[in-house]
């Protein structure tokens, strides 16, 4: 009677493991059928899609025994530019495998159809090998495949450096295991200059192992910024040499839960070589609960009725010593990391506490704030500026700032993470209608997770998307993916990061217009699995398999 | 045996052992058991004087490839750090500890089964520990609890603290499903899923094997079935000896391995290796290219399907076998003229649910001749008239399925509950809680009926689920279900109560390499090192 209609209602709306649907918080999309595999692009796996190629029939063979890449004669990064011998080494070992390596064999004739030499050539008079990227490094490339041998060329080794990303993910293996590459002509160059990727060390620690392991990553998919929210509430694993009391009674564990300054050190090179950026976020006045337990006097103690609870809140605004103490400690962040940006955090402040404090309510009365504690918010993000300006550092801070009328530097970077599409969209006018540089992260909190392919909804999301003029557009520096910490430590973080933050980087990176979801779809399958091939614990899309699945358990 | 303790307040004794011991071995072992009393005397243990031994009155003795290869493994467990140089050198000289395992029956070379007992007694005094067990089964629960009771202070010394545990299952199966046909699991980490299993004292390994997207195992009789339907016919499949193997890891800690070969739908991989035994879809009076369930309507598919379930019956040694029968979309059955003069010859009429029943009443009277009993999904029940040849049910779907647990046991059936337990659904909230708080007989039925409940099953199906993020999906919210299924309800209901217990159980399961994830803020002593 009617059950078979009921059946196929049923069927519709369940999928055998989508059986219990219940309410998610961001339900982006419908279910994918069945169907739903990943068929053949014919941009092969690149992925983010370069903004101009043209790829032809015409295919060469590489063997790993004849295949180099090199500097070409003309540029000017000579051998002593490390970077590049490094990437070098890194993008033969992603290509033809560091273990099976075959030995050289000089006498082998190259075939007619083999390619057996990448050169790259740095255009710009001065490379930039020994420097730090920065917001406004140039990260173009040309890639031309033919023979006799293919040629990268870029202005800076930022470029270079995504350009051997690309050259390997052009080159395929054929059915016999053979690895093959197609002629093909790429020019390309990034939609946004900060594409970033922000990970969370203090709700959970992080072993460095993990951070490398995804700054390895974020190379892969061509992202530019790590963005380490280092400290917070939580704990304080910076090891801080001039304030080490802060991790040693803030952190989880004053040794095994900490980032020493070599730590550090290492994190930044490692990104440098990569082409990544490093900005550290020291969120305050609020979220500093772990801060005060290595420093006396830091936070405003809160008081219940006439006595102290015993409780702390935000940082206590109104004495010298707190901007003693941050004049002391951003100069030693200004000298430990290189970018010429510091992330101020500035977000959910609770004026609770504050006014609980008899001494700040004195305060406020004495200022003439009244009872309206953003001015006294403002009045120590104010100070906080201008201590931080004085370290001739740029600083990012999150949208709550501009909100309350702090009065900000012209080349400050406002950060977008609240409300919804209407909201944010809202914001993302404000922002650039009063001359502020934006960068926009609502959408792209990684940290929710919801059952089905959510990065369909991640991808759809663009930056420029608002109600603006051309030159407020241009203030839109880029984005970031945000992977806060509360439910996350190294045992879940690379699977719910990648591939997930890999649709943030194509919607960064590739041209406006790259919106096809389908092509999207074939094309990350096959990145995913060239992730796990590179020993990247990825997740994957939808039903399917990968060559080599992932064997790091 | 332990009913005199029973009826002890067990709650005073709890609060008695919070206030002496403080953190370190407060009810340290997850799942709780049931009856559980510690005191504050702790003893120093010394791995070189730390012996495991049988009872001179054990039914088992030395050579017991079950405990033996436990006491091993356990070893292992208990003194972590061993490898990582377990001062060498000692001068003070500890007193040797030793644990007397004593069993009622040797079924050492034996597999787990459907009524195993797990009940075991554990008594930790001076000196010595004594695990006793009606059979090697209970023996391993008591060795796992006796584990986690075990920990270490500042110095890395060892200690286990003077208990008294009296323990056993309340349900009698406890699962977990994983599925290996829309991802392809590495052999190893289907192991490495056996090994937690134990850690948290399930005993059925539910393995969702074949399905629509690829049919890995790899049969002797029919070959083809993964050379053709396989993701990769060298790759991506398991050889009888990957299954043996994994039959084995998994008898060696009490666990069961029940196998599913679901039909007739979810199983379009099958198709691939095997003509004519799925049913031609037609579009217009001609066949379409794409074929639906299995072809209920030929005889061919009937001998088929005994030679498969005679091979399946042979190789996996559990006297259970799950038959599937879930989500059959009619459209290519009604689609097809043969398979509608086949209707009007039995005198279906238009009602396909009397066809699906029909092909499930053959493969459960095949299965049955094997001596198999056979499990299936809820939809075989809902739309299944001759409820007496059936046996055991799974109730998966949503909504009010205590009332659908409710509606099998009053049919006088066997019940297992998967719904409150889809782990491959992370969303929306991280709420672990959501997993603990089930009850599973709070439905209205007679004693009688509440005992043909015998478990509940753990699902992680695999549309988004491969050996990247299968691990820390997995762990430790199905730790949760596990208390669910072992633990007194009583004494587990309290969430606030449970959850310092799981933080602490979560870190130990890191400790011992599973990549168990976070609950909330906070941190372990040893994090994960892996990426």
């Amino acid at each position: 009677m009617d059950t078979a209609l009921r059946f196929a209602v049923l069927l519709l709306t369940l999928s055998f493991g989508a059986g219990l649907q219940l309410n998610y918080i961001d339900d982006y999309e419908e279910e994918p059928k069945e169907e739903d595999v990943s068929a053949d692009s014919k941009y092969g796996s690149l992925w983010p899609l370069p903004q101009k190629i043209q790829m032809s029939e015409i295919s060469f063979k590489l063997t790993s025994s004849s295949f180099k890449i090199v500097d070409a004669k003309e540029s000017s990064a000579g051998p002593s530019c490390s970077l590049l011998k490094d990437a070098y080494r890194r993008y033969y070992e992603y290509m033809f495998g560091s273990s099976k390596r075959q030995q050289l064999n000089k006498r082998r004739r190259t075939g007619p159809s083999e390619l057996t030499e990448l050169q790259v050539l740095i255009t710009s008079p001065d490379s930039d090998c020994d420097g730090y990227p920065s917001v406004t490094s140039d990260e173009s490339y040309e890639l031309s495949v033919d023979q006799p041998y293919a040629v990268l060329r870029a202005p800076k080794v930022w470029g270079a450096l995504r350009g051997l990303e690309t050259f390997s993910q052009l080159v395929f293996e054929d059915d016999y295991g053979a690895k093959s590459i197609n002629a093909t002509q790429i020019s390309d160059f990034p939609r946004f200059a900060h594409r970033g990727i922000l990970l969370d060390t203090s709700r959970h620690y992080l072993p460095i192992k993990v951070i490398l392991a995804n700054l390895e990553t974020m190379a892969m998919n061509k992202i530019n910024v790590f963005h380490w929210h280092i400290v917070d509430d939580q704990s304080f694993p910076y090891l801080s040499r001039t304030f080490p009391q802060l991790s040693q009674q803030g952190a989880y564990h004053p040794y095994t839960h900490v980032y020493t300054p070599a730590d550090v050190k290492m994190v930044i090179e490692f990104a440098r070589l990569r082409g990544i950026r490093v900005i550290p976020e020291f969120d305050t006045p609020g979220h500093t609960q772990s801060w005060g337990k290595g420093q006396k006097d830091l936070l405003t103690p809160c008081y219940s009725g006439a006595t102290p609870s015993g409780t702390f809140g935000p940082v206590n605004p109104i004495l010298n010593t707190t901007y003693d103490f941050m004049s002391q400690f951003f100069k030693e962040i200004s000298t430990v990391f290189p970018d010429a940006y510091v992330h101020l955090g500035g977000d959910e402040v609770d004026f609770n506490c504050w006014k609980s404090n008899p001494d700040i309510q004195k305060f406020m009365a004495q200022q003439g704030f009244g009872q309206d504690f953003s001015k006294l918010e403002s009045f120590y993000i104010q100070r906080l500026l201008n201590i931080v300006t004085s370290t001739k550092k740029g600083y990012m801070i999150w949208q709550e700032v501009f909100d309350n009328g702090v009065k900000l530097k012209p080349d400050t970077i406002i950060h977008v993470w609240k409300g919804t599409q209407l909201q944010y969209q809202n914001e993302m006018a404000n922002v650039t209608s009063a001359g502020y540089q934006t960068l926009l992260s609502t959408p792209w909190y990684l940290n929710r997770i919801s059952y089905g392919q959510d990065w369909r909804g991640h991808y759809k999301a663009d930056p420029q998307d608002f109600n603006g003029t051309d030159e407020q557009k241009k203030l839109v520096v880029g984005g970031e993916a945000c992977l806060w910490g509360e439910y996350v430590d190294a045992t879940n973080l690379t699977p719910r990061l990648w591939p997930r933050a890999s649709a943030v980087a194509e919607r960064l990176w590739s041209a406006k217009d790259v919106t096809d979801i389908n092509d999207a779809f074939n094309r990350l399958s096959v990145h995913r699995c060239r992730m796990v091939e590179r020993g990247i614990p990825a997740e994957p899309l939808f039903s399917s398999f990968c060559p080599r699945e992932y064997k790091g358990l | 045996m332990h009913k005199g303790l029973q009826t002890h307040p067990n709650f005073y004794f709890l609060l008695l052992s919070i206030l002496q011991v403080g953190l370190n071995t407060v009810e340290a072992v997850w799942p709780l058991p049931q009856t559980f009393i510690s005191s504050s005397e702790q003893y120093r243990l010394n791995p070189q004087t730390f012996y495991f031994g049988y009872g001179m009155q054990s039914a088992a003795q030395p050579g017991c490839t079950v405990l033996d290869s436990a006491f091993k493994r356990y070893f292992s467990l208990i003194f972590l750090d061993l490898t990582s140089g377990y001062g060498a050198l000692r001068f003070s000289v500890d007193k040797p500890f030793s644990v007397e395992i004593s069993v009622d029956r040797d079924d050492c070379d034996g597999y787990p089964s459907e009524d195993s007992s797990e009940k075991y007694n554990l008594t930790v005094s001076a000196g010595r520990a004594s695990l006793n067990a009606q059979t090697v089964w209970g023996a391993l629960r008591g060795l796992e609890s006796f584990s986690q009771l075990v920990y270490q202070d500042d110095f890395g010394s060892y200690f286990v603290n003077k208990t008294e545990i009296e323990d056993f299952p309340r349900f009698q199966f406890r699962a977990i499903l994983l599925d290996t046909s829309r991802h392809y699991l590495p052999v190893q980490t289907i192991l490495k899923t056996l090994d937690a299993m134990a850690y948290s004292k399930f005993n059925v390994f539910h393995w969702h094997i074949v399905d629509d997207p690829s049919f890995p195992y790899q049969s002797r009789t029919f070959p083809d079935l993964s050379a053709k339907g396989a993701f990769h016919p060298m790759t991506h499949i398991y050889t009888q000896s990957d299954v043996r193997r994994v039959i084995s890891h998994g008898r060696l800690r009490g666990i069961r391995i029940l196998p599913e070969f679901d039909s007739p739908g979810h199983t379009k991989s099958w198709g691939k290796g095997q003509s004519d035994l799925l049913t031609p879809c037609y579009n217009g009076g001609i066949p379409s290219g794409t074929f639906g369930p299995i072809n209920p309507a030929l005889p061919s598919t009937y001998t088929f399907m005994a030679t498969l379930f005679k091979e399946v019956s042979s190789v996996f040694p559990d006297s259970y076998i799950h038959l599937g029968g879930d989500e059959v979309d009619f459209t290519c059955w009604r689609s097809n003229p043969d398979v509608r003069a086949f209707m009007q010859a039995m005198g279906f009429g238009g009602d396909f649910t009397k066809l699906e029943a029909f092909y499930m009443e053959n493969i459960m009277n095949i299965t049955s001749a094997l001596n198999k009993t056979s499990i299936v999904w809820q939809d075989v029940f809902d739309y299944h008239e001759r409820r007496s040849s059936l046996s055991v049910v799974e109730v998966w779907k949503e909504g009010c399925y205590l009332c659908e647990v409710r509606r099998v046991a009053k049919a006088g059936l066997k019940v297992i509950l998967a719904s409150p337990w889809y782990l491959d659904q992370p969303g929306p909230s991280h709420n672990w809680a959501r997993y603990y708080t089930v009850w599973p007989l709070a439905f209205k039925g007679t004693e009688e009926q509440k005992k043909l409940v015998i478990g509940g099953e753990v699902c992680m199906w695999g549309e988004y689920v491969d050996a990247t993020n299968l691990m820390p999906r997995l762990w430790p919210r199905a730790s949760a279900a596990a208390e669910r299924l072992w633990s007194d309800e009583q004494q587990t209901s309290n969430v606030d109560k449970a959850f310092p217990r799981l933080q602490e159980f979560r870190c130990k399961l890191l400790r011992r390499g599973i990549q168990a994830e976070p609950l909330y803020v906070g941190h372990c002593k040893h994090e994960y090192q892996g990426i």
